[in-house]
Protein backbone atom coordinates (compact mmCIF):
# COMPACT_ATOMS: atom_id res chain seq x y z
CA UNK A 1 0.00 0.00 0.00
CA UNK A 2 1.10 3.06 -0.67
CA UNK A 3 -0.39 6.87 0.33
CA UNK A 4 -0.70 9.12 -1.86
CA UNK A 5 -1.86 12.99 -0.46
CA UNK A 6 -3.00 15.91 -3.04
CA UNK A 7 -0.79 18.73 -1.85
CA UNK A 8 -2.97 21.10 -3.86
CA UNK A 9 -5.92 19.96 -1.60
CA UNK A 10 -3.88 19.43 1.77
CA UNK A 11 -4.73 22.19 3.71
CA UNK A 12 -3.09 21.12 7.07
CA UNK A 13 -5.90 20.53 9.12
CA UNK A 14 -3.30 17.55 10.81
CA UNK A 15 -6.48 14.92 11.41
CA UNK A 16 -4.11 12.45 10.00
CA UNK A 17 -1.38 13.23 12.15
CA UNK A 18 -3.74 12.62 14.86
CA UNK A 19 -4.77 9.33 13.69
CA UNK A 20 -1.34 8.45 12.80
CA UNK A 21 1.78 10.35 13.68
CA UNK A 22 4.12 7.64 13.25
CA UNK A 23 2.59 8.30 8.95
CA UNK A 24 1.48 12.16 9.19
CA UNK A 25 3.70 14.90 10.56
CA UNK A 26 2.03 18.40 10.43
CA UNK A 27 5.25 20.84 10.88
CA UNK A 28 5.97 24.00 12.40
CA UNK A 29 5.39 25.48 9.00
CA UNK A 30 1.83 24.46 8.35
CA UNK A 31 3.05 21.68 6.05
CA UNK A 32 2.75 17.61 6.18
CA UNK A 33 5.05 15.77 5.40
CA UNK A 34 4.77 12.18 4.83
CA UNK A 35 7.21 10.13 6.70
CA UNK A 36 6.59 7.07 5.45
CA UNK A 37 4.73 6.33 1.83
CA UNK A 38 4.57 2.89 2.45
CA UNK A 39 3.46 2.29 5.53
CA UNK A 40 3.16 -1.55 6.66
CA UNK A 41 0.04 -3.31 5.89
CA UNK A 42 -0.68 -3.30 10.02
CA UNK A 43 -1.21 0.47 9.47
CA UNK A 44 -4.48 -0.28 6.88
CA UNK A 45 -7.12 0.14 9.42
CA UNK A 46 -5.34 3.44 10.20
CA UNK A 47 -4.60 4.78 7.02
CA UNK A 48 -8.60 4.06 5.95
CA UNK A 49 -9.20 6.34 8.45
CA UNK A 50 -7.13 8.96 7.63
CA UNK A 51 -8.68 8.75 4.08
CA UNK A 52 -12.35 9.30 5.19
CA UNK A 53 -11.58 11.94 8.29
CA UNK A 54 -9.17 14.16 6.15
CA UNK A 55 -11.64 16.92 5.83
CA UNK A 56 -10.23 18.08 2.18
CA UNK A 57 -10.43 13.86 0.61
CA UNK A 58 -6.62 14.54 0.11
CA UNK A 59 -5.13 11.50 1.33
CA UNK A 60 -5.80 7.90 -0.81
CA UNK A 61 -4.62 4.64 -0.78
CA UNK A 62 -2.73 2.90 -4.19
CA UNK A 63 -1.94 -0.35 -4.33
CA UNK A 64 1.04 -0.84 -6.33
CA UNK B 1 -30.44 -11.57 8.90
CA UNK B 2 -32.81 -9.98 5.92
CA UNK B 3 -33.53 -6.90 7.41
CA UNK B 4 -34.75 -3.42 6.34
CA UNK B 5 -32.58 -0.03 7.76
CA UNK B 6 -33.80 3.24 7.07
CA UNK B 7 -31.61 6.01 7.09
CA UNK B 8 -33.07 9.38 7.17
CA UNK B 9 -30.43 12.17 6.02
CA UNK B 10 -27.89 11.41 3.57
CA UNK B 11 -25.69 13.88 4.31
CA UNK B 12 -22.48 13.07 6.31
CA UNK B 13 -23.98 11.29 9.47
CA UNK B 14 -26.07 9.25 7.51
CA UNK B 15 -23.82 8.21 4.63
CA UNK B 16 -21.48 7.14 7.05
CA UNK B 17 -24.15 4.84 9.00
CA UNK B 18 -24.87 3.10 5.93
CA UNK B 19 -21.45 2.78 4.41
CA UNK B 20 -20.46 1.41 8.26
CA UNK B 21 -23.53 -0.82 8.28
CA UNK B 22 -22.92 -2.38 5.07
CA UNK B 23 -18.93 -2.85 5.04
CA UNK B 24 -19.65 -4.77 8.38
CA UNK B 25 -22.14 -7.14 7.01
CA UNK B 26 -25.49 -5.58 7.19
CA UNK B 27 -27.39 -7.36 4.95
CA UNK B 28 -30.94 -5.88 3.18
CA UNK B 29 -32.45 -3.48 1.90
CA UNK B 30 -30.72 -0.11 3.29
CA UNK B 31 -32.63 3.17 1.93
CA UNK B 32 -31.30 5.94 2.50
CA UNK B 33 -33.79 9.05 2.44
CA UNK B 34 -33.32 12.88 2.11
CA UNK B 35 -35.11 15.95 1.54
CA UNK B 36 -32.28 17.31 -0.58
CA UNK B 37 -32.58 16.17 -3.89
CA UNK B 38 -28.20 16.60 -5.10
CA UNK B 39 -26.21 13.28 -4.39
CA UNK B 40 -24.59 13.31 -1.32
CA UNK B 41 -22.01 16.39 -0.93
CA UNK B 42 -19.99 17.89 1.61
CA UNK B 43 -20.94 20.90 3.55
CA UNK B 44 -17.76 23.06 4.36
CA UNK B 45 -16.74 24.23 1.29
CA UNK B 46 -20.21 25.38 0.68
CA UNK B 47 -19.64 28.96 2.13
CA UNK B 48 -15.83 28.55 0.98
CA UNK B 49 -14.45 26.83 -2.07
CA UNK B 50 -18.23 26.57 -3.44
CA UNK B 51 -18.94 30.72 -2.76
CA UNK B 52 -15.22 32.04 -3.87
CA UNK B 53 -15.78 30.13 -6.96
CA UNK B 54 -12.41 27.51 -7.07
CA UNK B 55 -14.62 24.27 -6.53
CA UNK B 56 -17.49 23.02 -8.34
CA UNK B 57 -20.37 20.68 -7.66
CA UNK B 58 -18.37 17.11 -8.43
CA UNK B 59 -15.66 18.07 -6.28
CA UNK B 60 -17.84 18.18 -3.10
CA UNK B 61 -19.32 14.51 -3.87
CA UNK B 62 -18.94 12.47 -0.48
CA UNK B 63 -17.05 9.82 -1.57
CA UNK B 64 -19.14 7.27 0.42
CA UNK B 65 -22.08 8.41 -1.80
CA UNK B 66 -19.79 7.45 -4.87
CA UNK B 67 -19.18 3.74 -3.32
CA UNK B 68 -20.90 0.73 -4.79
CA UNK B 69 -22.47 0.24 -1.21
CA UNK B 70 -25.85 -1.33 -2.69
CA UNK B 71 -27.59 1.85 -0.98
CA UNK B 72 -31.04 2.30 -2.07
CA UNK B 73 -30.99 6.15 -2.01
CA UNK B 74 -34.79 8.09 -2.25
CA UNK B 75 -33.50 11.19 -2.53
CA UNK B 76 -35.67 14.35 -2.85
CA UNK B 77 -37.40 12.62 -0.31
CA UNK B 78 -38.70 14.18 2.67
CA UNK B 79 -39.62 11.99 6.08
CA UNK B 80 -42.81 13.26 7.31
CA UNK B 81 -43.67 10.50 10.34
CA UNK B 82 -42.59 8.15 12.30
CA UNK B 83 -44.78 5.24 13.83
CA UNK B 84 -42.26 3.87 16.37
CA UNK B 85 -44.69 0.70 17.72
CA UNK B 86 -45.70 -0.10 13.83
CA UNK B 87 -41.73 0.39 12.86
CA UNK B 88 -43.50 2.68 9.86
CA UNK B 89 -41.72 5.71 8.59
CA UNK B 90 -44.00 7.78 6.32
CA UNK B 91 -42.25 9.10 3.14
CA UNK B 92 -43.04 11.99 0.59
CA UNK B 93 -41.68 12.14 -2.51
CA UNK B 94 -41.09 15.13 -4.79
CA UNK B 95 -44.98 14.82 -6.65
CA UNK B 96 -46.19 15.47 -2.84
CA UNK B 97 -47.18 10.94 -3.50
CA UNK B 98 -47.06 9.73 0.00
CA UNK B 99 -46.02 6.40 0.96
CA UNK B 100 -45.52 4.03 4.22
CA UNK B 101 -42.29 1.68 4.64
CA UNK B 102 -41.74 -0.55 7.30
CA UNK B 103 -38.13 -0.61 9.31
CA UNK B 104 -36.41 -2.73 11.41
CA UNK B 105 -33.72 -0.45 12.30
CA UNK B 106 -33.88 3.38 11.44
CA UNK B 107 -30.68 5.78 11.80
CA UNK B 108 -31.87 9.20 12.12
CA UNK B 109 -29.91 11.58 10.78
CA UNK B 110 -32.28 14.54 9.42
CA UNK B 111 -30.33 17.27 10.08
CA UNK B 112 -30.81 20.83 10.59
CA UNK B 113 -31.96 23.93 8.64
CA UNK B 114 -30.58 27.37 8.13
CA UNK B 115 -32.59 29.71 10.43
CA UNK B 116 -34.21 32.39 8.66
CA UNK B 117 -35.10 36.17 9.43
CA UNK B 118 -39.02 36.75 9.35
CA UNK B 119 -40.45 38.36 6.88
CA UNK B 120 -37.53 37.40 4.72
CA UNK B 121 -39.10 34.95 2.75
CA UNK B 122 -39.53 35.25 -0.86
CA UNK B 123 -37.66 38.35 -0.67
CA UNK B 124 -34.63 38.59 -3.72
CA UNK B 125 -30.93 38.84 -2.84
CA UNK B 126 -31.25 37.17 0.96
CA UNK B 127 -30.05 34.16 1.73
CA UNK B 128 -28.34 31.48 3.78
CA UNK B 129 -26.10 28.88 3.36
CA UNK B 130 -26.84 25.58 4.27
CA UNK B 131 -26.97 23.17 1.20
CA UNK B 132 -25.71 23.05 -2.11
CA UNK B 133 -28.70 25.09 -3.74
CA UNK B 134 -28.32 27.79 -1.36
CA UNK B 135 -24.13 27.55 -1.72
CA UNK B 136 -25.00 28.41 -5.92
CA UNK B 137 -27.81 31.08 -5.33
CA UNK B 138 -25.74 32.87 -3.56
CA UNK B 139 -22.61 32.43 -5.89
CA UNK B 140 -24.67 33.48 -9.00
CA UNK B 141 -25.49 36.97 -7.03
CA UNK B 142 -22.17 37.21 -6.09
CA UNK B 143 -20.98 36.88 -9.56
CA UNK B 144 -23.28 39.76 -10.20
CA UNK B 145 -20.57 41.57 -8.48
CA UNK B 146 -22.74 43.69 -5.65
CA UNK B 147 -21.52 46.99 -3.80
CA UNK B 148 -22.15 45.20 -0.86
CA UNK B 149 -23.03 42.34 0.76
CA UNK B 150 -24.79 42.37 4.52
CA UNK B 151 -23.77 38.99 6.65
CA UNK B 152 -25.99 38.77 9.75
CA UNK B 153 -24.16 36.76 12.20
CA UNK B 154 -20.85 36.47 12.97
CA UNK B 155 -20.73 32.82 13.65
CA UNK B 156 -19.08 30.49 11.83
CA UNK B 157 -20.95 30.36 8.67
CA UNK B 158 -21.19 34.23 8.77
CA UNK B 159 -17.26 34.09 9.50
CA UNK B 160 -16.77 32.10 6.72
CA UNK B 161 -19.40 33.88 3.92
CA UNK B 162 -17.74 37.48 5.00
CA UNK B 163 -13.98 35.69 4.08
CA UNK B 164 -15.25 34.17 1.17
CA UNK B 165 -16.98 38.01 -0.10
CA UNK B 166 -13.85 39.49 1.30
CA UNK B 167 -11.19 37.19 -1.56
CA UNK B 168 -13.91 38.29 -4.22
CA UNK B 169 -13.14 41.66 -3.04
CA UNK B 170 -16.63 42.73 -2.46
CA UNK B 171 -17.58 45.43 0.80
CA UNK B 172 -18.87 43.19 3.60
CA UNK B 173 -20.45 44.09 6.40
CA UNK B 174 -20.73 41.68 9.34
CA UNK B 175 -23.49 42.27 11.57
CA UNK B 176 -23.21 40.34 15.34
CA UNK B 177 -26.15 40.54 17.87
CA UNK B 178 -23.89 39.39 20.47
CA UNK B 179 -20.64 42.37 21.92
CA UNK B 180 -18.34 39.97 20.47
CA UNK B 181 -17.82 37.36 17.51
CA UNK B 182 -18.51 33.60 18.51
CA UNK B 183 -18.10 34.57 22.41
CA UNK B 184 -20.33 32.14 23.41
CA UNK B 185 -18.13 29.42 22.55
CA UNK B 186 -14.76 31.48 22.79
CA UNK B 187 -15.04 33.53 25.45
CA UNK B 188 -14.54 37.15 25.45
CA UNK B 189 -10.55 37.14 25.48
CA UNK B 190 -10.90 34.86 22.17
CA UNK B 191 -14.11 36.85 20.49
CA UNK B 192 -11.18 40.03 20.37
CA UNK B 193 -9.13 38.63 18.84
CA UNK B 194 -11.67 36.66 15.88
CA UNK B 195 -13.36 40.22 15.69
CA UNK B 196 -9.80 42.03 14.93
CA UNK B 197 -9.11 39.33 12.25
CA UNK B 198 -12.38 40.38 10.46
CA UNK B 199 -11.19 44.11 10.74
CA UNK B 200 -7.83 43.41 9.53
CA UNK B 201 -9.29 41.87 6.58
CA UNK B 202 -11.41 45.06 5.88
CA UNK B 203 -14.62 44.03 7.29
CA UNK B 204 -17.16 46.63 8.09
CA UNK B 205 -17.99 45.18 11.73
CA UNK B 206 -20.84 45.99 13.50
CA UNK B 207 -21.34 44.52 17.30
CA UNK B 208 -23.86 44.45 19.72
CA UNK B 209 -26.85 45.40 17.07
CA UNK B 210 -29.13 43.28 15.42
CA UNK B 211 -31.31 43.62 12.80
CA UNK B 212 -34.66 45.68 12.87
CA UNK B 213 -35.66 45.13 9.25
CA UNK B 214 -34.71 44.36 5.86
CA UNK B 215 -35.57 47.29 3.34
CA UNK B 216 -37.08 46.35 0.13
CA UNK B 217 -38.08 47.42 -2.97
CA UNK B 218 -40.64 46.00 -5.51
CA UNK B 219 -39.65 46.59 -9.35
CA UNK B 220 -41.39 44.42 -11.91
CA UNK B 221 -43.31 42.63 -9.24
CA UNK B 222 -40.15 41.31 -7.47
CA UNK B 223 -39.29 42.37 -4.11
CA UNK B 224 -35.73 42.83 -3.65
CA UNK B 225 -33.74 43.80 -0.75
CA UNK B 226 -31.85 46.69 -0.80
CA UNK B 227 -30.74 47.35 2.66
CA UNK B 228 -30.46 46.49 6.22
CA UNK B 229 -32.33 48.73 9.42
CA UNK B 230 -30.22 47.97 12.14
CA UNK B 231 -31.46 48.19 16.01
CA UNK B 232 -28.63 50.68 16.35
CA UNK B 233 -30.64 52.92 14.15
CA UNK B 234 -28.17 53.02 10.76
CA UNK B 235 -29.68 51.45 7.92
CA UNK B 236 -26.75 49.46 5.56
CA UNK B 237 -27.59 49.12 1.64
CA UNK B 238 -26.62 45.95 0.12
CA UNK B 239 -27.68 44.58 -3.15
CA UNK B 240 -27.23 40.63 -1.05
CA UNK B 241 -27.97 40.01 2.64
CA UNK B 242 -27.04 36.71 3.49
CA UNK B 243 -28.02 35.53 7.29
CA UNK B 244 -26.29 32.75 9.39
CA UNK B 245 -28.28 32.80 12.91
CA UNK B 246 -28.07 29.01 13.39
CA UNK B 247 -30.10 26.88 12.37
CA UNK B 248 -33.49 24.69 13.62
CA UNK B 249 -33.43 21.16 13.80
CA UNK B 250 -35.32 19.29 11.56
CA UNK B 251 -37.23 17.29 14.05
CA UNK B 252 -40.98 17.74 13.03
CA UNK B 253 -41.59 14.52 11.60
CA UNK B 254 -40.73 12.82 14.89
CA UNK B 255 -43.27 14.69 17.09
CA UNK B 256 -46.01 12.49 18.83
CA UNK B 257 -43.72 9.33 18.34
CA UNK B 258 -42.72 8.95 21.14
CA UNK B 259 -39.08 9.62 21.43
CA UNK B 260 -37.65 11.72 23.34
CA UNK B 261 -36.80 15.50 21.79
CA UNK B 262 -35.58 18.38 23.55
CA UNK B 263 -33.22 20.18 21.38
CA UNK B 264 -32.25 17.02 19.43
CA UNK B 265 -33.40 13.26 19.54
CA UNK B 266 -32.28 11.94 23.06
CA UNK B 267 -30.16 9.08 23.02
CA UNK B 268 -28.06 6.98 25.05
CA UNK B 269 -24.46 7.15 25.35
CA UNK B 270 -24.08 4.62 22.39
CA UNK B 271 -26.38 6.97 20.23
CA UNK B 272 -29.83 4.30 20.92
CA UNK B 273 -32.68 6.66 21.21
CA UNK B 274 -35.73 3.65 21.36
CA UNK B 275 -34.68 -0.15 20.25
CA UNK B 276 -33.48 -0.88 17.12
CA UNK B 277 -33.60 3.14 16.51
CA UNK B 278 -30.20 5.31 16.62
CA UNK B 279 -29.17 9.30 16.10
CA UNK B 280 -26.39 10.79 14.74
CA UNK B 281 -25.27 13.97 13.47
CA UNK B 282 -26.39 17.49 14.45
CA UNK B 283 -29.51 16.12 15.46
CA UNK B 284 -28.22 13.89 18.54
CA UNK B 285 -27.96 14.87 21.94
CA UNK B 286 -26.09 12.59 24.30
CA UNK B 287 -25.14 12.05 27.24
CA UNK B 288 -21.56 13.02 27.56
CA UNK B 289 -19.21 11.43 30.90
CA UNK B 290 -16.06 13.35 29.56
CA UNK B 291 -18.15 16.70 29.71
CA UNK B 292 -20.24 15.84 32.67
CA UNK B 293 -23.09 17.42 30.81
CA UNK B 294 -25.69 16.12 27.63
CA UNK B 295 -23.77 17.20 24.46
CA UNK B 296 -25.30 18.18 21.00
CA UNK B 297 -22.23 18.67 18.68
CA UNK B 298 -23.25 20.34 14.60
CA UNK B 299 -19.28 19.18 13.73
CA UNK B 300 -18.29 17.59 10.75
CA UNK B 301 -16.42 15.33 11.96
CA UNK B 302 -18.60 13.99 14.81
CA UNK B 303 -21.00 13.91 11.98
CA UNK B 304 -18.79 11.23 10.65
CA UNK B 305 -17.88 9.47 13.99
CA UNK B 306 -21.21 9.68 14.82
CA UNK B 307 -22.60 7.86 11.94
CA UNK B 308 -20.20 4.91 12.13
CA UNK B 309 -21.09 4.64 15.90
CA UNK B 310 -24.62 4.75 15.63
CA UNK B 311 -24.18 2.20 13.22
CA UNK B 312 -22.10 -0.55 15.44
CA UNK B 313 -24.52 0.11 17.80
CA UNK B 314 -27.66 -0.82 16.11
CA UNK B 315 -25.03 -4.02 14.89
CA UNK B 316 -24.31 -4.61 18.38
CA UNK B 317 -27.89 -4.80 19.59
CA UNK B 318 -28.67 -6.30 16.49
CA UNK B 319 -25.95 -9.46 17.50
CA UNK B 320 -26.84 -9.36 21.28
CA UNK B 321 -23.50 -7.74 22.43
CA UNK B 322 -22.64 -4.08 24.34
CA UNK B 323 -22.10 -1.75 22.05
CA UNK B 324 -19.12 0.87 22.68
CA UNK B 325 -19.44 4.44 23.96
CA UNK B 326 -19.79 7.24 21.81
CA UNK B 327 -17.65 10.38 23.64
CA UNK B 328 -15.09 11.55 21.49
CA UNK B 329 -13.71 15.15 21.93
CA UNK B 330 -15.23 17.51 19.95
CA UNK B 331 -13.21 18.63 17.32
CA UNK B 332 -13.62 21.42 13.95
CA UNK B 333 -12.08 23.90 12.24
CA UNK B 334 -12.92 26.83 9.95
CA UNK B 335 -11.09 28.25 7.93
CA UNK B 336 -11.29 32.53 7.37
CA UNK B 337 -9.36 34.92 5.35
CA UNK B 338 -5.47 33.27 5.77
CA UNK B 339 -6.41 32.34 9.47
CA UNK B 340 -7.40 28.67 10.59
CA UNK B 341 -9.21 28.30 13.55
CA UNK B 342 -9.61 24.60 15.17
CA UNK B 343 -11.23 24.09 18.65
CA UNK B 344 -10.71 20.55 20.29
CA UNK B 345 -13.25 20.26 23.07
CA UNK B 346 -16.13 22.00 24.47
CA UNK B 347 -15.08 25.08 26.89
CA UNK B 348 -18.09 27.66 28.27
CA UNK B 349 -17.26 30.77 27.87
CA UNK B 350 -16.45 31.81 31.62
CA UNK B 351 -13.95 28.83 31.65
CA UNK B 352 -10.17 30.60 31.82
CA UNK B 353 -8.00 30.61 28.86
CA UNK B 354 -4.13 30.89 28.72
CA UNK B 355 -1.72 31.07 25.79
CA UNK B 356 0.34 28.17 25.33
CA UNK B 357 2.41 29.06 22.37
CA UNK B 358 2.51 31.91 19.95
CA UNK B 359 0.88 35.43 20.42
CA UNK B 360 -2.91 36.43 19.36
CA UNK B 361 -0.83 39.87 18.08
CA UNK B 362 0.23 37.85 15.36
CA UNK B 363 -2.71 35.46 15.15
CA UNK B 364 -1.04 32.41 15.67
CA UNK B 365 -1.49 30.80 19.01
CA UNK B 366 -2.64 27.58 21.03
CA UNK B 367 -4.83 28.25 23.62
CA UNK B 368 -6.27 26.16 26.99
CA UNK B 369 -9.51 26.25 28.30
CA UNK B 370 -9.43 25.61 31.89
CA UNK B 371 -12.54 24.92 34.68
CA UNK B 372 -10.74 24.94 37.56
CA UNK B 373 -8.37 21.77 36.90
CA UNK B 374 -10.15 20.40 34.30
CA UNK B 375 -9.15 20.79 30.91
CA UNK B 376 -12.36 22.00 28.76
CA UNK B 377 -10.53 23.30 25.14
CA UNK B 378 -7.57 23.38 23.00
CA UNK B 379 -8.02 26.41 20.48
CA UNK B 380 -5.77 26.95 17.56
CA UNK B 381 -5.44 29.57 15.43
CA UNK B 382 -2.74 28.58 12.66
CA UNK B 383 -1.15 25.98 14.72
CA UNK B 384 -2.60 23.02 13.11
CA UNK B 385 0.41 20.90 14.90
CA UNK B 386 -0.36 21.69 18.36
CA UNK B 387 -3.72 21.60 18.69
CA UNK B 388 -3.81 18.12 16.81
CA UNK B 389 -0.75 17.16 19.72
CA UNK B 390 -2.73 18.88 22.50
CA UNK B 391 -5.86 16.57 21.67
CA UNK B 392 -4.17 13.75 22.41
CA UNK B 393 -2.84 14.84 25.19
CA UNK B 394 -6.91 15.93 26.33
CA UNK B 395 -7.89 12.35 25.00
CA UNK B 396 -5.59 10.66 27.64
CA UNK B 397 -7.18 12.36 30.21
CA UNK B 398 -4.84 15.20 31.23
CA UNK B 399 -5.96 17.90 33.48
CA UNK B 400 -5.18 21.68 32.81
CA UNK B 401 -2.01 22.38 34.22
CA UNK B 402 -0.86 19.09 33.32
CA UNK B 403 -2.06 20.11 29.49
CA UNK B 404 0.05 23.62 29.84
CA UNK B 405 3.08 21.53 31.33
CA UNK B 406 3.59 19.36 28.52
CA UNK B 407 2.16 22.08 25.35
CA UNK B 408 5.59 24.06 26.65
CA UNK B 409 7.47 21.27 25.78
CA UNK B 410 5.59 20.71 21.76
Amino acid sequence: MRIVVDFDLCESNAVCMGIAPEIFEVRDDDFLYVLDENPPESMRAKMEESVQRCPKQAISIAED
Amino acid sequence: MNSTTVIVGASLAGINAARTLRLQGREGPIIVVDADPERPYDRPPLSKQMLTGEWEREKILLPAGKEDLGLDFRLGVRAKALDLSARQITLEGTGGAVETTAFDSLVIASGASARRLPESAGVAGVHVVRTLADSLALRDELDAGPTRVVVVGAGFIGAEVASSCRKRGLEVTLVEAMPLPLERILGVEMGKVCAQVHIENGVDLRLGTGVLQLETETVDGVEKVVGVALTDGTTVAAEVVVVGIGVTLNTEWLEGSGLTLDDGVVCDNTLLAAPGVVAAGDIARYPSARFGRMLRVEHWETAIAGGEAAARTLLAEASGETPAVFDPIPWFWSDQYDRKIQLAGRPMPTDQCVVVHGSTEEFRFVALYGDGDRLTGVLGMNRPRHVVQLRAIFEEGASFSEACERAASL
